[in-house]
């Protein structure tokens, strides 16, 4: 099974113009910031949104043609949808939410059971927690036996605690169904820890596609750098010496990369390839960034650390070594083999 | 508060409640009693049975032609009463626009009973209208969008999902259409006439008794009083009870209705 996708719609101030296959078992994650037309994808496959030019297909089943003027309404597309907010009917309770959609055949008690609810059956809506209601609505849309999912910002309802919980759950219900999946985010790292597949949309269009570690790896261009992560540092770029490319800082100073480019770039440098001391080390890091610390903040076993323009992902025990505190002058290093050149 | 309430306090003191009670036992009152029940029964029905469908329709609309039919929804909540009987007899009386087609079939509209029921429509059916709009347009557009992915055509979202969750409103703006219609005097005296026992609401009983018997007039007041309270109140419970559906707007303008 694959479902298809192309279209374009005017939004409101751009067209969004999008392409995808998605195969059975895949799961697809569209990434971008707020706006960027990613939830108007998943309308327009349930059927919700007709596009002003399109085509949508399961396999064999043409859901929406606008050439051919074929648009099956969204009750006869087989979708599950989860909305962003749920979207659970608050005039009836958990039971009769689930089994809205429910055909003849559906594992109803299975269902209620997989995901935990099955003692809430009789409980409104209104009395859940947010983590119940993600999975109210999951086993909602999974009692209609979809054959396409959608997920509009599956996570982003929980508080941080619920969240890396039912990431792990929401893996392992995916790995499961092994449906296509179309799952929206404006977190990456959700992103990358449920999706094979990440597309990193703005706009309207999709920049790159790609896993996880293929677009920290080789981002395609600056945007697709910083939303995976990456301090971008512009600056001019020119050959120097022993091939590397020698790119002189806008904000002063000098960095060299592997990568090859020239003119106006973004120099792009994951937060965990940077790493800190008092002094310039004698390793084989060629880029030094001798700053004052802006801002240091832990994430427990990980400590975010700002210095000057660059920002350096370290160990909570090296961080705690060091004695960082903002003010102080420290010396932050990457070596050239983990920077990025993309044309700005 | 008191320059309020003080009138109405004055109806039920007038005269000993025995009176009022005695009162209501004239023929006058009776008929006109009845007369109210039929009329405002039948239009309520009409009213919910074809105004549910047009509010549903008008609040699935965004665009500007919304906002063109909501406004002629609203008119005839601002026309002034006699206005409007004047329209529904040059509409339907029988030297009216449509008095030739009546006539043909044999139907003669004006001063019967159909009168009272089509004014009492006319000016009852906008409260009705406009507040199941606001109820409608109140429903986060995910719930039947989410139902629709569910395998549920328009017809099972509107029943299933969209008049539960507009229910409250729905009931509301019902009160209010009902205490509307129920004040009903100045179009149904021009296109129905008063009288009694065929075309003589509540209302129109008060004008005539004013003169006859002032004691029966004071009796129908007080009986309209307690209907008016008993509707605002039960307006209060419903939108309370329904807190997430949109209070109406119109509440403040339309009740109690006194013409």
């Amino acid at each position: 099974m694959a479902l298809k996708l192309t279209f374009t719609h005017p939004l409101r101030s751009f067209d969004a113009a999008v392409a995808l296959t998605v195969d059975a078992g895949t799961t697809m994650a569209l990434v971008g910031p707020s706006g960027a037309g990613k939830t108007t994808v998943l309308r327009v496959v349930s059927g919700l949104l007709r596009p002003q030019h399109g085509v949508v297909s399961l396999d064999d089943r043409v859901w929406l043609d606008t050439a051919a003027s074929v648009d099956s309404p969204p009750e006869h597309r087989s979708v599950g949808y989860l909305f962003q907010d749920y979207a659970l009917f608050p005039h009836l309770d958990v039971l009769a939410n689930v089994t809205f959609g429910a055909r003849r055949d559906s594992p109803v008690h299975e269902l209620l059971e997989r995901f935990r609810i099955s003692h809430l059956t009789r409980a409104r809506v209104r009395d859940l927690s947010g983590g119940e209601r993600q999975r109210v609505a999951l086993a909602r849309a999974l009692a209609f036996q979809p054959r396409v999912l959608l997920l509009d910002e599956p996570l982003s309802a929980l508080d941080s605690h619920t969240k890396a919980s039912v990431r792990i759950e929401l893996n392992e219900l995916l790995r499961d169904l092994s449906l296509p999946t179309i799952l929206v985010t404006h977190d990456f790292e959700d992103a990358a820890a449920l999706a094979d597949q990440v597309g990193v949309m703005v706009d309207g269009h999709i920049l790159q596609t790609g896993t996880a570690a293929d677009l920290v790896a080789r981002p395609a261009n600056p945007f697709v750098a910083s939303f995976t992560g990456a301090t971008l540092l512009e600056g001019t770029a020119a050959r120097g010496v022993d091939g590397l490319t020698e790119v002189v800082l806008d904000a002063g100073g000098t960095a060299w990369s592997t990568d090859l480019g020239s003119g106006r770039v973004g120099l792009a440098v994951y937060p965990w390839e940077v790493s800190l001391s008092r002094e310039i080390p004698s390793d084989s890091a060629v880029n030094h960034v001798r700053a004052t610390v802006a801002s240091v903040v832990a994430l427990g076993n990980r400590t975010r650390v700002r210095v000057g323009p660059v920002v350096a992902e370290v160990t909570t025990a090296s961080a705690d070594r060091l004695g960082l505190r903002v003010g102080e002058v420290v010396v932050a290093s990457f070596k050239a083999t983990a920077t990025r050149v993309l044309p700005l | 508060m008191l320059f309020l309430l003080l009138p109405i306090a004055a109806i039920f003191l007038h005269v000993p409640p025995a009176d009022l009670v005695s009162a209501l036992g004239t023929s006058a009152a009776t008929d006109a009693l009845i007369v109210t029940a039929e009329t405002i029964a039948v239009s309520m029905l009409v009213i919910v049975l074809f105004g549910t469908p047009t509010a549903y329709w008008v609040a699935g609309r965004t665009s500007r032609s919304r906002d063109l039919v909501v406004t002629l929804i609203e008119l005839p909540l601002v026309l002034p009463p006699a206005v409007a009987g004047i329209g529904l007899l040059v509409a339907f009386g029988r030297q009216g626009l449509l008095g030739g087609t009546f006539n043909a079939l044999g139907v003669d509209i004006a001063f019967t009973k159909i009168a009272v029921i089509v004014a009492v429509t006319f000016v009852a059916s906008p409260f009705y209208v406009r507040t199941a709009v606001s109820a409608f347009e109140g429903i986060d557009p995910a719930l039947p969008a989410a139902a629709r992915t569910l395998g549920a055509g328009p017809g099972r979202v509107f029943f299933r999902i969209a008049m539960p969750l507009a229910s409250g409103g729905l009931g509301a703006g019902a009160a209010l259409a009902f205490a509307r219609g129920i004040g009903e005097f100045g179009a149904t005296i021009m296109f129905a006439g008063s009288l009694q026992g065929v075309t003589q609401t509540l209302s129109l009983a008060i004008y005539e008794q004013f003169d006859i018997r002032f004691d029966v007039a004071l009796a129908i007041s007080a009986v309209l009083v307690l209907i008016s309270a008993t509707t605002l109140l039960s307006v209060k419970i419903l939108t309370r009870w329904h807190s997430n559906s949109p209070s109406p707007i119109l509440f403040a303008a339309s009740t109690p209705p006194s013409r």
